[in-house]
């Protein structure tokens, strides 16, 4: 007799749910419940429960199932990765329905000034995360996760891509670092993945394999829309190699930096002043821009602190930075406020802009405002703020 | 039993208990005539002429007033999980060998659970409060001998002002008093703030007994409950558990969800025109509702606004907000911390209110419905707006009534709460338990969207333009159920078998409690 186990068990678990598995030789299927919403939910969790049997071909096991009110995709994840763990080779995939309101699709630009962090193998997050309105929600594989459960937050963050609505939050996912985060690619990119975030990258060739399995499981899954890279680096090395991995692939969208592991690289702890990574973070927004794509900053980890949070992102900004990572949704709105571009900004902008447009209508070479004469790089940042406004809109 | 349908289409009983109890008619529709009900007059010359009423003991003091099988016992729950009292008092009507007491609590609490046992031995024949926690699932099991009664806190006072219930010997708790019986609550060691929800019964009980460990020489200043209204004093150790009588602060929620549920209704407030000078709103100690304060105070603040006056279940957030004068008062119900209660002994503005005063509906007149904003929670609303805050999805009784079907006379009242929890639809088709008929309910703020009840046009038209999530219920409902796996079973109940009823703010009967079946 095998036994196999998946989920969380305990008071303090909500939203999810413990699965244990015993094959037998004979007897057939046994099934023990527990459950918080039984009188709500319990015949639909029975009937689940007896369909994937049949579908994995289970036939003589005992199965127990606590259920701490887990939402059906986080009851069929449990589940699928119980049956996998007992029996390794099975290879079929039990997916939650693909929910219509998933289907939208994404643009290389768009603005990501603020992206959410979501723990993989935490589904209780999932379904509010994008009422917080992020540019991004990002499910993470890699660091949020403890290396025993790497395969249920697999098929967790599979199934939530199919069945979640994240509110038309870019859909993101950070992967493990190469090579397991390789392995990582076949739960995500059939899945309508947006972004693909590519963590500790240090050359230009890791990029180039994301690039080729990536594109290798589009053409076996026949996936047409766009699926976009964001590097993160995190080392002096990476820092250094910053341009060749901005450019490794035209699928990139943005490059972002990672300060915890990259102050420990440099044998330095990080600062609130910040010197210590300042050339790191002056590279990598050199590089992001020399290749045409967005620089995005670390993320800001004391939850408590929205002036310090605030300060951050101006500092951020005013190095070129246009997005910082979050990791509570109360940062969002602090993040994007700061991010805006201010009433100052805008109507210096607008102003500027239209004397361009007047100059160009009377075909004058020189954009001027009174007897101030404007160069074109500040046309170019003018043009660049309204885009910004409008795409805030 | 015989079950009748009510005006609001619900199936409850035409007697409980061995009394008649009339079916809810419709919102403002039972006008009782009459006379209030009179307690017996008694003569100053059976009292001792000194005041010193302090008799040796509890048990001593409960023969005095004639304590006998089959009574009305009534305690309140100003000292809420922290209370040991009610559990010492029913150890000693127990060890009297005392029966079939109705216990008339103005709240129960989880440290009540103790008395589960005298339900089971007889001591308790069955209760007429609030039936929370171990004490709901007893009850919603048809454990209890007799049938349950939940009533609001203004229809407790209405209960027993009417004469719908006889308390034969009120037990009141109190963190100081003098030998007369002046009581207060503001001070002591046990102080929990206010006394208001003993008031009735001190009022019209045959029997008032102060029970208190802070005895002090006459007089008891302030006297919250008069002692010309009290037969007996005893002086006991202790009356409770300080640290839970009032926390010492009180937290608001870090669940992101929640906060921006209390977003929305600041934001509902400011956008709806409801926030202005002068104007008034009530909001409770839960963790969402203290944030929608924080919320609301910012506003005020950047708009330079000052409310008349705040309803609260008093915390240190609304003191705060009585001390930077962005409030003349606090009308304070519940005091819930200990910046409540200091406050409210040292602020003048800090005002002392009752069931009475707050929320009796066979009275002149009462505040609930003077407040212009009101924000409330719930177990479950459904697509009508009727509201729930007894029972949980599953059937069972889960919490009390206490003001809030009172609070529904607000001239908007929002409730404020998730549109599913866990795997629980808080959203659904058709409320379990009709606590609140959806005519009286405004708005539903969740964190997926704002719900105006469609007969609000005024509301709906002052948010056009807002950016505020404005759906209907409907649609969240859809969307819930979507999220959750399809629409939620109902719980298997025994429609046979009520195992408490709920009273509406008139003393009408608006729905009924069933066993359920295991």
């Amino acid at each position: 007799m095998a036994k196999s186990t998946a989920g969380q068990q305990g008071s303090k678990v909500r939203s999810d749910c413990y699965i244990e598995i015993t094959s037998k030789r004979i007897g057939g299927i046994k099934l023990e419940f527990k459950s918080k919403v039984d009188v709500m939910y319990g015949e639909s969790i029975r009937t689940t429960i007896l369909d994937m049997c049949k579908f994995f071909e289970l036939k003589h096991v005992n199965i127990l199932v606590e259920d701490y009110g887990a939402l059906p995709t986080t009851l069929m994840a449990r589940f699928e990765m119980a049956v996998k763990r007992l029996n390794p080779k099975m290879e079929k995939e039990y997916l939650p329905d693909f929910n219509k309101k998933n289907k939208y699709t994404t643009v290389k630009d768009k603005l990501r000034r603020s992206r959410l962090y979501l723990p993989g193998n935490e589904p209780k997050f999932y379904p509010n995360a994008g009422l917080h309105k992020p540019d991004g929600v990002i499910l993470d594989l890699e660091d949020s996760v403890a290396p025993p459960e790497k395969d249920s937050a697999q098929l967790i963050v599979r199934n939530a891509l199919r069945a979640i609505d994240f509110y038309g939050s870019e859909r993101m996912v950070r992967i493990n670092q190469l090579p397991q985060g390789l392995d990582d690619l076949k739960y995500i990119v059939p899945h309508n993945i947006h972004v693909i975030l590519i963590p500790k990258v240090e050359t230009a060739e890791q990029i180039k394999e994301v690039d080729a399995e990536v594109q290798r499981l589009r053409k076996l899954h026949k996936i047409k829309n766009d699926i976009f890279f964001m590097p993160i680096i995190e080392s002096a090395l990476g820092v250094i190699n910053a341009y060749e991995i901005a450019t490794a692939s035209n699928n990139n969208c943005a490059l972002a930096i990672g300060l915890e592991d990259y102050t420990a690289d440099i044998g330095t702890q990080r600062t609130n002043e910040g010197k210590e990574s300042f050339f790191a973070r002056a590279s990598l927004v050199n590089a992001a821009k020399a290749a045409g794509i967005q620089a995005i900053d670390t993320v800001f980890s004391d939850v408590n602190d929205m002036d310090a949070l605030r300060e951050s992102v101006l500092e951020a900004k005013g190095l070129g930075f246009e997005g910082k990572g979050c990791i509570h949704p109360r940062q969002i709105q602090v993040v994007h406020e700061a991010f805006a571009p201010t009433e100052v900004e805008i109507t210096k902008a607008q102003k500027i802009v239209a004397a361009f447009e007047d100059a160009k209508s009377k075909g004058l070479g020189v954009v001027s405002i009174g007897s101030k004469m404007i160069d074109a790089p500040v046309v170019k940042r003018a043009i660049n703020t309204l885009k910004i406004v409008e795409k805030i809109k | 039993m015989k079950l009748v349908k009510n005006a609001a289409g619900r199936l409850v009983p035409t007697e409980i208990n061995g009394k008649k109890v009339i079916p809810f008619k419709g919102v403002n529709k039972y006008k009782p005539t009459g006379n209030k009900y009179g307690a017996p007059i008694k003569s100053c010359s059976d009292y001792p002429l000194d005041g010193n009423k302090v008799a040796k003991n509890l048990c001593e003091a409960l023969k005095k007033a004639g304590l006998k099988n089959g009574m009305t016992i009534s305690t309140h729950h100003h000292l809420r999980n922290g209370d040991i009292l009610t559990n010492i008092l029913f150890d000693t009507i127990n060890s009297m060998g005392v029966k079939n007491i109705r216990w008339f609590p103005s709240a129960s609490f989880p440290v009540h659970e103790h008395l589960i046992q005298y339900l089971e031995d007889g001591t308790i024949h069955h209760i007429e409060g609030s039936m929370n926690g171990p004490l709901g699932k007893y009850t919603s099991e048809g454990k209890m001998k007799g049938t349950g009664v939940l009533r609001s806190h203004g229809g407790r006072y209405q209960s027993i002002q009417d004469g719908d219930v006889h308390v034969n010997i009120a037990v009141i708790a109190a963190p100081t008093a003098d030998p007369l019986g002046n009581a207060t609550g503001d001070r002591g060691k046990s102080a929990c703030g206010l006394l208001g929800f003993a008031l009735a019964d001190s009022e019209y009980a045959d029997n008032v007994i102060v029970v208190t460990d802070n005895l002090i020489p006459f007089p008891c200043s302030p006297w919250q409950i008069q002692g010309n209204n009290v037969d007996h004093v005893v002086e006991v150790d202790s009356l409770g558990d300080p640290a839970k009588i009032v926390s010492g602060t009180t937290q608001v929620t870090k669940s992101p969800d929640r906060l921006l549920i209390a977003e929305y209704v600041a934001d509902f407030l400011e956008h709806s025109g409801i926030l202005k000078d002068g104007f008034s709103f009530q909001a409770g100690a839960g963790g969402t509702n203290l944030a929608f304060a924080l919320y609301l105070k910012e506003k005020m603040i950047k708009k330079n606004i000052k409310a008349r006056f705040i309803r609260g279940g008093s915390t240190k957030y609304l003191v705060e907000m009585l001390e930077e004068d962005l409030t003349d008062y606090i009308l304070d119900g519940q005091t819930f911390d200990l910046e409540g209660v200091r406050s409210m002994r040292e602020n003048s503005g800090h005002l002392n209110t009752s069931p009475f005063t707050s929320y009796n509906f066979h009275g002149k007149g009462n505040f609930a419905s003077m407040i212009d904003a009101v924000v409330l929670g719930a177990t479950e609303v459904d697509i009508n707006f009727n509201a729930n805050v007894v029972t949980h999805s599953d059937g069972y009784l889960l919490h009390g009534i206490g003001g809030w079907q009172n609070c529904m006379f607000g001239k908007t009242v929002i409730l404020a709460i998730p549109s599913f929890r866990d795997r629980i639809p808080v959203i659904v088709d058709e409320v379990t338990t009709l606590v609140a008929p959806g005519e009286l309910v405004d708005v539903i703020v969740t964190e997926r969207g704002i719900a105006i009840n469609p007969k609000r046009k005024d509301l709906l038209k002052a948010v056009e333009g807002s950016g505020l999530p404005i759906k209907t219920i409907k649609e969240i409902y859809k969307e819930v159920n979507e999220i959750c796996g399809g629409k939620p079973a109902k719980p298997k109940v025994n429609k046979d078998e009520v195992v408490a009823i709920i009273k509406w703010v008139d003393g009408t009967v608006i729905d009924s409690v069933f066993k359920v079946e295991k």
